[in-house]
């Protein structure tokens, strides 16, 4: 089965998306959508790192991404905000990283498949290397789910409850570096901020829960993937940007029909008022 | 002795909040902070339950000491579903018998499954009060708890802190700047502007210089207070700003 590169493509998707889900939601209660996108551009240098080294892309992306979660999580807080931040450090390596790719003499390159991803092209190590991230995130957001949930309601209130919100904020900005340097073969640089944030933002209505609503972004992600996959067999489109569109379909279709169901809900009671 | 600060000071950033706090509280009392905006009466709670720490001084807990804490708003992002009773057990499990006991010590056995972004702001005050209950404090904490409260609600409120004080044999230190209220309610009361005015029964407070020179003698007259509260500073003025 793993021979097919259909079905690895469908499993890399899918991997992808379980574990983007849960922080899609964090990104999207902290109001840091920003840091996907900004992630994903230092990513750039990381692959520019990595043909510069000859090392395997994903370990540059990761060193990258790393260093600069870590990097924001310590200047965060003196003073400087935090996109502003983010838009400094995503920007000066975007451009640094597309600087040292021109000077790489004798490599030919195909940039686009480093912005779009090439699903197509996960072999089964990239397989390894994606359900490996994507266990090893879920395990880190599993394990401080409830710390971390407090510390983004209210700082005050976990330190209250003896959780320091700067250390749940770092461990949150290590797994997001994690799933963008796995999430690179896939979706590639531009588009890794859509997998996080649009099926997290397609479950908010859905859901009561916090919980609820991370899992119901993990099919919704993972219905995406293996549709998006179908669809770009099917009418042979770019792979990465098909599934990006089928999510945000769904985003539009669902958030439609929960908001006609309210309508109805709405109109029926207030009928039935009227009879009382 | 619950808890007790020894010459404190704090500071956020560079600017100097709080200095040279030296208060201690026991076992049971209610004990009031007043102060104008920008007193430092939520840096001062802050620092007590240990969210910012202080650049001088100490504070002494007893050993084991569990401190409750309301704090004076909560931002709910509107992008976060959470019900009252999923809020009441972060960050750990409680069991359905506890979860009764402080959302009926609090007055909130309504709300347990609305969602936190629906609540009035009387509302989330009760539920922010269960959960401070929830591990059975020896000290209350309340950061103006009856902001945007009426008149009959700011008097309710009040009832319940008092049976809750009794229930669970707390102490508790209430933040307002609600002076009338307050005061008939509290065993002490501290004034507060940067540092420790006067303190002492409410009675008497209220008649001391260094309190109506805050506050102003007449407590609906802004423009005295306003201009009283300056003269006052002038004459105790911070260590730092000299």
């Amino acid at each position: 089965m793993l021979n097919d590169f259909l079905y690895r493509a469908a499993l890399a998707g899918i991997g992808v998306a379980l574990a983007a889900a849960p922080l899609g939601c964090f990104v999207v209660w902290r109001r840091m959508a920003f840091f996907g996108d900004a992630t994903a551009h230092a990513a750039m240098l990381g692959v520019a790192l990595s043909l510069t080294l000859s090392t395997p892309i994903f370990t540059g992306v990761l060193a990258i991404s790393l260093a600069m979660a870590i990097t924001v999580s310590t200047l965060s807080g003196r003073g400087y905000a935090m996109d502003t931040l983010l838009g400094v450090m995503a920007h000066s390596s975007l451009a640094i990283g597309l600087v040292c790719v021109s000077f790489l003499s004798g490599v030919r390159i195909d940039l686009m498949a480093y912005l779009f991803g090439d699903i197509l092209a996960v072999g089964k190590t990239d397989l390894a290397i994606i359900w490996g991230g994507a266990i090893l995130v879920l395990a880190m957001v599993g394990y401080r789910w409830s710390a971390l949930l407090l510390s983004t309601l209210s700082p005050d209130l976990a330190r209250a409850s003896g959780i320091s919100p700067r250390r749940e904020q770092l461990i949150l900005l290590i797994a997001l570096a994690i799933v963008v340097a796995v999430a690179i073969k896939v979706v590639g640089v531009l588009l890794i901020a859509a997998m996080l944030i649009i099926p997290a933002a397609t479950a908010r209505k859905l859901s009561r829960t916090p919980e609820a609503m991370a899992l119901m972004a993990a099919m919704i992600g993972a219905c995406a993937s293996v549709a998006g996959l179908a669809v770009s067999y099917r009418f042979d489109s770019p792979t990465g940007p098909t599934i990006v569109c089928v999510v945000a379909f769904l985003f539009v279709v669902l958030n439609g029909l929960q908001a006609t169901v309210q309508r109805i809900r709405t109109l029926l009671s207030d009928e039935r008022q009227a009879f009382d | 002795m619950l808890i007790e600060t020894r010459n404190l000071s704090v500071r956020i950033g560079k600017t100097p909040i709080l200095s040279d706090i030296t208060m201690s509280i026991q076992r049971g009392e209610i004990v009031t902070i007043i102060g104008p905006n920008g007193s430092g009466k939520s840096t001062l709670m802050r620092t007590l339950i240990g969210a910012l720490l202080p650049c001088q001084g100490e504070i002494l807990r007893s050993p084991g000491l569990r401190i409750g804490y309301v704090p004076q708003r909560l931002h709910i992002d509107e992008t976060l579903p959470l019900t009252v009773r999923r809020f009441l057990q972060l960050p750990r499990r409680r069991s359905r018998e506890e979860l009764q006991a402080v959302v009926s010590s609090a007055g909130a056995q309504q709300l347990l499954d609305h969602q936190l972004l629906a609540l009035s702001g009387g509302q989330l005050q009760r539920v922010l009060l269960a959960r401070a209950l929830l591990d059975k404090p020896d000290l209350l904490l309340l950061d103006e708890p009856t902001q945007g409260l009426d008149r009959r609600g700011t008097s309710a409120f009040y009832h319940q802190i008092a049976s809750i004080r009794q229930q669970y044999d707390c102490a508790v230190i209430l933040v307002s700047h609600d002076l009338r209220v307050v005061m008939r309610r509290s065993e002490r009361v501290i004034c507060l502007n940067g540092h420790i005015c006067c303190e002492g029964k409410p009675d008497t407070v209220g008649t001391s210089t260094a309190f109506r020179s805050l506050f102003g003698q007449d407590e609906d007259d802004d423009t005295l207070a306003l201009y009283q509260h300056r003269e006052h500073d002038r004459r105790h003025s911070m260590p730092e700003a000299v």
